[in-house]
């Protein structure tokens, strides 16, 4: 615990004191409640087991796998171009962005690179697919919190990206479009003029998110000050993307390390906010679909003309070889760790999903809240089962 | 009401006269807030357009769903208390139906004519919080059992301001009879102009606000439905109920909102009543007898604007957290009220 | 990403007249020098890709050692944990074609980047959020004991990591707070991402993906070459003229050629519908090369059809080739290159 803002040092006060009262013996009788598997609130199906004293959260705890279906395994026993069909179902609201990091594994261990052109359309695919999730998130904040109108704007406004989606990749939710040495296909004619059109709609519904929900006061109070996380804490945990630039860090994989994406050709800022609360993590993803949109529309601009994809042999064998390649995706990094032994297919994969270390903190920042609070947190840690239990 | 027609009834029949017309009052306006506010003014906030299907623009989608409803398993838990499982709902409803005995329709339109008609309806008001608590306690269920309780903790925190807020009319008006309180607003004069009565809403400004904030809660609506919480506490009390019974639940929601803005155009808005200026009444007996017809028509157009309103709100905000609800009642609601009972009182006796 | 050629090394050398040094990959240099300042003889061997990444590996005593090391080091974000089975799986991969004898699976067990002497390693990588280096650390677990101490204590986000490592490999963590099953169920059996636990699934059937069962093109223009029934001038079929033409008589007289399509012969369908695809798509092919200003118009697909089992391009103009269509592995292959044509 370095530095703390008052916010910080009241929510900090307030599980010292929970955590106090665990350690003694008391005359009441706390009470277990458990929410979920099937629950409103846990977008899936998570597990909360929460220990409470009247409406105080005194411990809590997560418990993910009801969803578990083994993708590190299955990886083993397919090829390199099959594991693309796997890895789109982790993320399921971001599907491109799940098979860029291990398609640039891959790439890195063969030694190629995608052509120009396939980079900057996999850059735009990349934030369309953010801007797909985010929306959905941003929708969904209002629902937790008993707001249904924002979720069916976000919803409405998601489907346009979800065309934009299906009209290049022919696949709304599970793309599988990105290949090893570039991508399926090049791009359908009209695509960009329509691409630019809607991302001038989805900053409008960014706009309007911003004043329809974040201006709320009741809204504000419900996120300001709530669920404070220290950035010495969230690096610890391994929190990852909005969840870890909301407490300050400034750190973001698009920006901050040499990938084969063309984020270096576009002019953008990486949103940070000191609070670590709640509405910094909201505000954050906020500011960042603008942002994506911006990059989107800059991007349009500049793809070059060229082949989409580079020469790869019709049978794939990755030379043996270790790369460990993470990007920033919607919900924070995302990284495949790849062993190849020279095969078709890899021999061992290790995903790290963004999902499962941010859930990792909720037992501890679910410390001394309400029984309310739980759901915005959840909701604003912003969590997608699948990315959780792969 | 009995005296327009001109004809004696006998008791029994006044009685069976009664109870439908009961029925009517809570129901007809009860469906026609589902489908007006619930399906076709969320739809549209919403982008979308809401039922379609059943009946022209889905106005038959209610009856739809009552059938569905109807058809459904009656379920209750194992370990439920069943007798008061069961008679939660009931007595949730029968608060809804004992609330429009006292609401005054036209001169003679009315169930009762109470003398102590705020009164009765403060306190058959809170019935509903009974049939809520067991509910919440009845049905072994740890989501419910909060949502009671926090539906109690609520119920009663905003009791207080809505006693308060009529209070201010009360002392305004000089009586807690209902129709006093509609006759007082229509012979009413506004520094000598009776064009247009003197609704209290204009002297109760403040008092009619903390009223309809007090009625959100009442009927815990967004902004103040945490009993109900869907994506924390599931359903809360109501979590358990399922077919006809949720049915019971859902009907005395909606007529419930429907009779609280009756109450609140009636003390507020002038209720029944035009300006008596208007056709040179000065009293309740010179009142035509047509406004027996008209009154009601009067009074339920009413009743829809401040529905609009609370509808509203409940679909455009988020929801307060437990304890900010509480603030909320307690440390601004209260105090604000009591100014205003205070200020009221000394403007009526020195005017 | 590009590897650096020769070329740009030689350049750089007598541009800056320096000693010939990889640029950038002092930074990583001198983390692991720190490290090994840190926790001496432990680190056992280190791997540097050139401005990219960085993988050292530890002696397991010194493996929670590691981590509180680096942590006061700056390598404060703690990115993930696992551990990895180096034995190649004695089931093979599974996707083997079952009509073809399986050769005798190679059990040697070959451990990766920076080596090592066990079956099983644990792995975790930790970020400098300043420096922007990323850190891969290994180090081995025990045969016998495969147990290692936890990262907890470093890092309170290695919890669920550790769980996660303990149910799929077995391998113990100690002095962690809560070591219980993630994700199994607790009184499940085996460490499913251990070589040798089988996958089920895959011993009971063959992966399917191996075996085409789409008919070949060639195959289907076979069929397609069959002659169709005869018909008359309302589209009836003429039972005496088809028994001339084909040699036996059609099956049901009473069909019309609609209803044949409508409901019949399948392979008579897809040889006709490919063969139409095929000529609409050297039309729609080109027109759309030229007219689309963002197409690669001009990608040399000379080059291609010289080699055709050797590349696999996905360029849209080469679909309209019938050569390529009719190389194709299989339909399967043809299909995804008619869609980019139209």
């Amino acid at each position: 615990m370095t530095m703390m803002s008052d916010r910080q040092q009241l929510s900090y006060i307030a599980s010292q004191a929970a955590d106090a009262r665990l350690n003694v013996e008391l005359e009441t009788e706390g009470m277990t409640l458990n929410i979920g598997p099937q629950h409103p609130a846990t977008h899936g199906t998570l597990r909360i087991i929460a220990r409470l004293d009247g409406e105080q959260v005194i411990w809590a705890e997560p418990s993910a796998g009801y969803m578990h279906r083994g993708y590190e395994k299955l990886t083993e026993v397919r090829t390199f171009p099959q594991v693309t069909t796997l890895i789109n179902r982790i993320d399921w609201l971001g599907s491109f962005a799940n098979e860029v990091p291990f398609i640039l594994a891959a790439e890195k261990l063969m030694d190629i690179e995608a052509p120009p052109r396939a980079q900057v359309i996999r850059t735009i695919l990349f934030e369309l697919s953010r801007i797909a999730n985010v929306s959905l998130f941003l929708g969904d904040l209002g629902v937790q919190m008993g707001a249904v109108t924002p979720v069916f704007l976000a919803f409405r406004d998601r489907e346009y990206v979800l065309n934009l989606i299906e009209g290049a990749t022919g696949g709304r939710f599970h793309p599988n479009f990105d290949r090893i040495g570039g991508l399926k296909d090049d791009l359908p004619k009209g695509w960009i003029d329509e691409t630019k059109q809607v991302m001038k709609k989805l900053i409008g519904f960014c706009d309007e998110n911003e004043s329809l929900l974040f201006g709320n006061e009741i809204f504000q109070s419900r996120m300001r000050g709530i669920g404070v996380i220290p950035a010495e804490i969230a690096k610890e945990y391994g929190l990852s993307g909005a969840n870890l630039r909301a407490s300050g860090v400034d750190y973001d994989l698009r920006r901050d390390q040499d990938i084969a994406l063309s984020y270096d050709l576009c002019d953008w800022k990486v949103w940070t906010h000191p609070d670590g609360d709640s509405w910094a993590r909201c505000w954050v993803r906020l500011q960042e679909t603008r942002e994506s949109c911006k990059i989107v529309l800059q991007l349009l601009d500049q793809i070059p003309a060229g082949p989409v994809m580079t020469k790869v042999p019709r049978i794939i064998k990755v030379p043996e070889g270790e790369a460990y390649v993470s990007t920033e995706n919607p919900l924070g990094e995302m990284g495949y760790y790849v062993v190849s032994k020279g095969d078709l297919g890899p021999f061992r994969v290790k995903i790290r999903s963004a999902s499962f270390s941010n859930m990792s903190i909720a037992s501890w920042v679910l410390k001394g809240v309400y029984v309310p609070d739980i759901v915005t947190i959840l909701s604003s840690l912003y969590f997608i089962l699948g990315d959780i239990d792969r | 009401m009995i005296n327009t027609l001109a004809v004696e009834i006998p008791y029994w029949g006044q009685s069976i006269f009664r109870v439908v017309g009961g029925l009517v009052a809570v129901l007809l306006p009860a469906g026609g807030i589902v489908y007006l506010f619930l399906f076709k003014m969320m739809s549209f906030m919403q982008s979308r357009l809401g039922p379609m299907e059943a009946g022209p623009y889905g106005s038959m989608q209610l009856l739809a769903e009552v059938g569905k409803w109807l058809q459904k398993e009656d379920i209750q838990p194992d370990n439920a208390d069943k007798t008061i499982f069961k008679m939660a709902p009931v007595v949730v409803l029968l608060s809804t139906f004992l609330l429009i005995v006292v609401v005054p329709f036209g001169p003679e339109a009315f169930f009762t004519d109470l003398d102590a008609g705020v009164f009765y309806f403060l306190a058959v008001g809170s019935v509903s919080v009974l049939g809520i608590l067991m509910a919440g306690w009845s049905s072994a269920n740890k989501y419910s059992l909060l949502g009671g309780l926090r539906a109690a903790g609520q119920l009663i925190a905003y009791e207080l301001p809505m006693v308060l807020a009529t209070l201010g009319v009360v002392i305004q008006a000089g009586s807690m009879n209902l129709q006093t309180i509609v006759v007082a607003q229509n012979t009413g004069e506004i520094f000598g102009w009776g064009g247009l009565g003197n609704p209290f809403i204009l002297t109760q400004g403040v008092g009619f606000l903390i009223f309809m904030i007090a009625v959100q809660a009442e009927l815990t609506q967004p902004p103040f439905d945490m009993p109900i919480a869907e994506s924390e506490l599931v359903s809360g009390y109501m979590t358990e109920y399922s077919g006809f019974r949720f049915l019971m639940f859902f009907i005395a929601e909606f007529a419930t909102a429907g009779v609280f803005a009756f109450i609140a155009s009636v003390m507020f808005l002038g209720g029944w009543g035009v300006p008596f200026d208007w056709f040179g009444w000065s009293n309740l007996d010179d009142v035509d007898w047509w406004m027996n017809i008209v009154g009601p028509l009067i009074l339920t157009t009413k009743m829809f604007g401040l529905v609009l309103v609370i509808m509203w709100v409940r679909f455009s905000s988020p929801r307060f957290r437990e304890d900010q609800l509480q603030t909320f009642a307690w440390k601004f609601l209260i105090p604000l009220s009591l100014a205003n009972v205070a200020v009221t009182a000394i403007l009526k006796v020195v005017f | 990403m590009a590897p650096l050629s020769d070329d740009t090394q030689s350049a750089v050398a007598t541009e800056d007249d320096a000693p010939l040094a990889l640029p950038g990959d002092g930074v990583r240099e001198a983390v692991v020098d720190d490290l090994r300042n840190r926790i001496g003889d432990a680190l056992i061997d280190s791997h540097i890709v050139p401005n990219d990444d960085l993988t050292v590996r530890v002696s397991t005593e010194s493996w929670a050692a590691t981590g509180a090391a680096l942590k006061a080091a700056g390598f404060t974000f703690f990115s993930w944990l696992s551990a990895i089975d180096w034995m190649p799986s004695p089931y093979g991969k599974g996707e083997d074609d079952p009509t073809v004898e399986k050769e005798p699976i190679d059990m040697t067990i070959k451990q990766g980047v920076c080596g090592g002497d066990t079956r099983f390693q644990v792995l975790a990588r930790l970020t400098d959020l300043n420096r922007h280096v990323g850190i891969t650390i290994k180090a081995d677990v025990d045969d016998d004991t495969p147990v290692v101490d936890s990262w907890t204590g470093s890092f309170a986000g290695a919890n669920w990591h550790e769980r996660e490592c303990h149910e799929m490999f077995g391998i113990g963590f100690n002095n962690h707070p809560d070591l219980r099953n993630m994700y199994l169920p607790t009184d499940f059996e085996g460490h499913p991402l251990r070589k040798d636990f089988p996958l089920l699934a895959r011993m009971v059937k063959p992966w399917p993906g191996i075996v085409d069962v789409e008919p070949m093109p060639e195959k289907a223009e076979e069929i397609a070459d069959e002659p169709l029934p005869v018909t008359d001038e309302a589209g009836r079929i003429d039972p005496v003229a088809t028994e001339e033409l084909t040699g036996e008589p059609p099956s049901d007289p009473d069909l019309t050629m609609a209803d044949a399509a409508a409901t019949g012969d399948e392979a008579t369908e897809v040889g006709a519908a490919d063969a139409g695809a095929d000529s609409e798509h050297s039309d729609a092919g080109s027109d759309d090369a030229d007219a689309a200003a963002d197409a690669d118009a001009d990608a040399d697909d000379t080059p291609e059809s010289s080699e055709p089992a050797a590349t696999h391009d996905d360029a849209p103009e080469s679909a309209a080739d019938p050569l390529d269509v009719a190389e194709g592995a299989s339909t399967a292959d043809a299909d995804p290159q008619e869609e980019a044509g139209s």
